[in-house]
């Protein structure tokens, strides 16, 4: 559902919209999902201070609306966390994507499926 | 939230009030359905630092007052269908809230 051009509403902000009915089933979270809220408690704690719970959801925020709404809750954590670490300068887009591209080859090498695509930036 | 030093208070329980109606750049806390709407100051929370500064890493000082203001559901849906003394609270930044004669 379009939220752009309507005086700046922000793709996140979809109260009152029709979206249809909610699912609110329980389901069981996915090791990667654990990690990805691990790493943002660890990576705002008083020790680190890399981000904030206002810059991650800004950067969540700035999603385009067709990502938004085609991404699952914490694809758009894990995306919002890898792109402030690289806004923040503690890694760069460049390390990441080798890192990415190293872990891909890796688990096609062990005959694992790995995922097709990454989540844009 | 981050709590911040408290400061005076613009607004106190039972103000009239209504939500700015203006477009927000990056990040804000306060949801589209609720811009432009008439509602009453329930309660002060206290003074904190301001969200959309530390979205940016920056300081969020000085803090703003957050109210927990009472707006009936008839005046945010157009076509509210249920009882009429329904209401819906929300926590709203002083810097978003104007003054309703």
């Amino acid at each position: 559902m379009l939220r752009r051009g309507a005086g700046g509403r922000a793709s996140h902000d979809v109260g009152g919209l029709e979206f249809g009915p909610i699912d609110r089933h329980e389901h069981d979270l996915a090791l990667w999902e654990k990690r990805t809220d691990a790493m943002l408690i660890l990576l705002r704690d008083n020790k680190r201070r890399v981000l904030s719970v206002d810059a991650h959801r800004r950067m969540i925020e700035s999603y385009g609306e067709q990502e938004y709404d085609r991404t699952t809750y914490y694809e758009k954590w894990i995306r919002a966390v890898r792109n402030l670490l690289v806004e923040q300068e503690v890694l760069t887009r460049e390390e990441i994507e080798a890192r990415m591209a190293e872990v891909r080859a890796r688990h096609q090498k062990a005959g694992r499926k790995a995922a097709k695509e990454t989540i844009p930036w | 939230m981050v709590k911040a030093e408290t400061s005076r208070c613009r607004f106190a329980p039972g103000h009239k009030v209504r939500v700015a109606s203006r477009p927000a750049v990056g990040h804000c806390r306060t949801p589209w359905y609720l811009r432009g709407k008439a509602g009453v100051v329930a309660e002060i929370h206290g003074t904190f630092r301001n969200p959309e500064q530390l979205a940016y890493h920056k300081p969020g000082l000085p803090g703003q007052v957050l109210y927990k203001v009472r707006f009936a559901q008839a005046e945010i849906w157009a076509r509210y269908e249920g009882h009429a003394g329904d209401h819906l609270e929300a926590d709203i930044y002083e810097h978003w809230l104007e003054p309703l004669k």
